[in-house]
């Protein structure tokens, strides 16, 4: 849809993205005893932001809009929220919050009022991400994009190395390695794009793509870098260690959220910028990535002796299952993308596992602090010390296999649908074979936390508060087990114009 | 006569990649490639887009290049540890830069019709800006919300340097710049050049409205002078807790969201001006920009805290 002008309400779009870079430079400005008072005041209003123009989207059906400076694409620069976008910056605020309560524990400023590093970090690099996340969510040009792709590499970055030891400095710096080299091929086929249309503007390009040349190698060298940066197979290289070395709050965002702004990105780049019909060999080759992250990093997630790392493999995994939808878009009878079962199944499957994924991991951070080591063979006695938690991580287990009644459930079922209708057998059985492996990774967490406690192992007490929030994100992977089994009309909003 | 100069900067530019790439030394490496950046200024120049220019040699040729050069000192102590990668990695690293190289090159190169632009509509609305340099009224009316964002980018990245000081240091003074024995010669640049070098970084700040120059630029050129005074011991890094420092950091950032903010009842929305304020608007947020840039440019250069923090 073309953002001609700013529709009613389109300043809460400006507000989601500045609030958190408030909250974030007021942490800076302000310093010490606020940090923790100053984030939680952001989520709240962040929230109702969020939730402001999810309603607003759904009661117009039509998607929102913001002029920035009231300059018009190509020109100037448009904010725009459609039914995904909407949708995304729920489920982000959603989480945030729930970390958030979560957070309280480990990143409280102590009560003398000294600042210290740790919580003046985590609080004001997590506001940062949540601006950035906004950012890749709303933005419709290509630049403004790489901006937020920046933003959220050096908020999350730091964040892994948040415990400063030897080891996740080095997973820190590899990250970052990674997450550049993805931002320079981004930017240099961005650079390609104005170079042959004159405009970064995703509506304005939707009409304009040739399939030349010059736009493949954009395209390429864009997908590439956005591969890098979501963690697809082989160039998944830096996620375990980064996200398994920090610390359990920065972990579940990382996982939860972070990765999937690249993706987002390729769907727009593949979806509303590059010119239709995609190539079929490059959208059946992402999906071989994918597949290939979905059968070896599920495998390398059972060989895991410590659970952070398990849960660590088991995000590229789940990755690997959003790059399946080219082909059965490209192959679906449906008249429009968001119309194909298995578009809707790839969107379904990011939400659920950005769900589910976040409760494992803050449920992961509990059991740590509870016995104080994560190893998976010695974790009996958990499910005694924190059966709310372990129940939790279980109910986040049953989304990641596709078992009902699970949000995942339903996603991968739908994606196995799509798979069959557009008869791609091979990715039926990866679906089907990641499922079997999943549930594998996670009964072996379950079962060893159902054990009996060691002979004199202590347990730390952990407060209920905490415990309920990572068992509320659990529960909301649960329930969107519950939604119809078919496109839905909400994610298809503001879409009209697109063919 | 001309393309004689140009064949000779492309020689130029060849030789100094080639040796940033291969010198055996991590310093030489660095030398080159701060000297490859100030020859990529010089090119701009010849193309005439002085900002990328200025914005080259500040950025890409100085700052970066004292960053590297401060990177490659701390290295020293711990070089024996570390291993470079084996010949196949770099091989293949070269080869895969080589052909996203040849790729860029062809696509760029071929013959095409006459690249599109966005130059004609810049032109067409700068009056209701104000400004004559369009740069500056791309960075600061039509795509302000880059710039914004690229701003908060600068702090996050400020954040993650001085996440790296240990716990017990937090909120103390990054380590010292100064040399081991300032000579004189640095003493006395350290003396006469701040005064001069702080009026062209105001100059260029100030210039940008109309002129080629801008924020970064002089921001870049006042830390310089900054840093130069540290560097000659002749002043001391402040603490990292410091609020005076702090809200140094916050205030460009700050105040641009506070503006943009302000659209919304002054004028058109966020980040529209209203036209008879436009140009003061948008010169008061370049000075504090250009202050915020300037403090965090010293700070990453100082890095992370390294002292304990005085009671």
């Amino acid at each position: 849809m073309m953002a001609d002008a700013t529709t009613p309400g389109g300043g809460l779009l400006v507000l989601a993205l500045m609030l958190p870079a408030v909250g974030m430079l007021a942490i800076f400005a302000l310093g010490l005893r606020h940090a923790e008072r100053i984030a939680h005041a952001t989520l709240l209003a962040g929230l109702a932001v969020a939730l402001a123009v999810a309603v607003k989207v759904g009661q117009s059906g039509q998607a929102m809009t913001y002029l920035i400076g009231g300059w018009r694409p190509p020109l100037g620069i448009a904010l725009q929220a459609d039914g995904l976008s909407a949708v995304l910056m729920v489920m982000t605020a959603v989480i945030l919050c729930a970390v958030g309560v979560f957070a309280r524990g480990s990143f409280s400023s102590p009560r003398d009022g000294a600042e210290t590093r740790r919580p003046f970090v985590f609080w004001s690099l997590f506001l940062g991400l949540w601006s950035a996340l906004n950012c890749a969510w709303l933005a419709r040009d290509l630049f403004s994009l790489f901006v937020a792709l920046e933003l959220l590499t050096f908020s999350a970055v730091p964040l892994v190395c948040l415990d400063g030891s030897r080891e996740t400095l080095r997973a820190a710096l590899r990250y970052l390695l990674f997450a550049l080299a993805g931002s320079v091929l981004y930017l240099m086929g961005t650079g390609l794009i104005y170079g042959a249309y004159g405009t970064m503007d995703i509506a304005t390009l939707h009409h304009l793509t040739r399939a030349d040349w010059a736009t493949s190698l954009a395209l390429g060298l864009m997908i590439v870098g956005l591969m890098a940066k979501a963690a697809l197979f082989p160039l998944h290289l830096w996620l375990p260690p980064a996200h398994a070395g920090a610390p359990a709050a920065a972990s579940a965002v990382l996982s939860a959220l972070v990765v999937k702004a690249p993706f987002v990105l390729i769907l727009r780049l593949w979806f509303e910028v590059a010119p239709q019909p995609a190539s079929t060999p490059a959208g059946a080759m992402l999906a071989g990535l994918g597949a290939a992250s979905i059968l070896f990093c599920s495998v390398m997630a059972l060989r895991q002796a410590r659970l952070k790392l398990m849960i660590a493999y088991s995000t590229v995994a789940q990755v690997g299952y959003l790059f399946l939808v080219f082909p059965l878009v490209m192959g679906s009878a449906a008249v429009t993308p968001w119309e194909s079962v298995g578009w809707t199944g790839g969107v379904l499957q990011l939400v659920s596992h950005a769900f589910a994924k976040a409760a494992m991991f803050l449920a992961a951070g509990l059991i740590a602090e509870a016995l104080g080591h994560d190893r998976i063979a010695d974790l009996g006695g958990a499910a005694k010390a924190v059966p709310v938690t372990v129940a939790a991580f279980a109910l986040a287990g049953l989304s990641l296999m596709g078992l009902p009644p699970a949000g995942g459930f339903i996603a991968k079922l739908m994606l196995l649908t799509a798979a069959v209708e557009t008869a791609n057998w091979w990715i039926a059985a990866t679906i089907l074979a990641g499922g079997i492996l999943a549930a594998t990774y996670v009964f072996r967490v379950v079962g060893s936390a159902l054990a009996e406690a060691p002979e004199g192992a202590g347990t730390t007490a952990i407060a209920r508060s905490r415990e309920l929030a990572v068992l509320a994100l659990a529960l909301i992977a649960v329930a969107l087990g519950f939604l119809p089994l078919q496109p839905f009309d909400y994610l298809a909003i503001g879409r009209g114009g697109m063919p | 006569m001309s393309l004689v100069v140009d064949l000779f900067m492309v020689l130029l530019i060849l030789t100094s990649a080639v040796w940033t790439v291969l010198a055996r030394d991590r310093r030489d490496a660095v030398i080159a490639f701060i000297v490859l950046g100030l020859q990529l200024s010089l090119v701009w120049m010849r193309l005439m887009a002085v900002d990328v220019a200025l914005t080259e040699a500040a950025v890409g040729g100085g700052a970066t290049g004292l960053v590297l050069l401060r990177a490659c000192a701390r290295l020293q102590p711990v070089e024996a540890e570390g291993r470079l990668p084996g010949l196949r990695a770099q091989i293949a690293a070269g080869l895969l830069c080589a052909g996203v190289g040849v790729a860029l090159a062809a696509v760029i190169l071929a013959p095409a019709a006459p690249a599109p632009s966005l130059a004609p509509a810049v032109a067409a609305h700068m009056d209701e800006v104000g400004l004559k340099n369009p740069v500056t009224v791309v960075l600061l009316a039509y795509r302000a919300l880059d710039t914004l964002l690229e701003k908060v980018v600068l702090v996050l990245g400020l954040i993650g340097v001085w996440a790296l000081a240990p716990d017990l240091f937090w909120g103390g003074r990054p380590a010292s710049l100064r040399a081991a024995s300032p000579s004189g010669t640095l003493t006395f640049l350290a003396r006469v050049l701040p005064p001069v070098g702080v009026l062209i970084g105001v100059y260029l700040v100030w210039n940008g409205a109309d002129h080629p120059g801008g924020t970064f630029q002089g921001g870049t050129v006042l830390a310089a002078m900054w840093l130069l005074v540290m560097m000659a011991g002749l002043g001391e890094l402040p603490e990292t807790r410091a609020l005076r420092l702090r809200r140094l950091v916050a205030v460009g950032p700050a105040l641009f969201i506070a503006v943009g903010l302000a659209g919304f009842w002054m004028a058109d929305g966020f980040l529209s001006y209203p036209p008879e304020y436009a140009k003061p608007i948008i010169v008061a947020v370049e000075v504090a920009l250009a202050l915020s840039i300037a403090v965090i440019l010293g700070l990453m250069v100082a890095g992370p805290a390294a002292k304990e923090p005085e009671r």
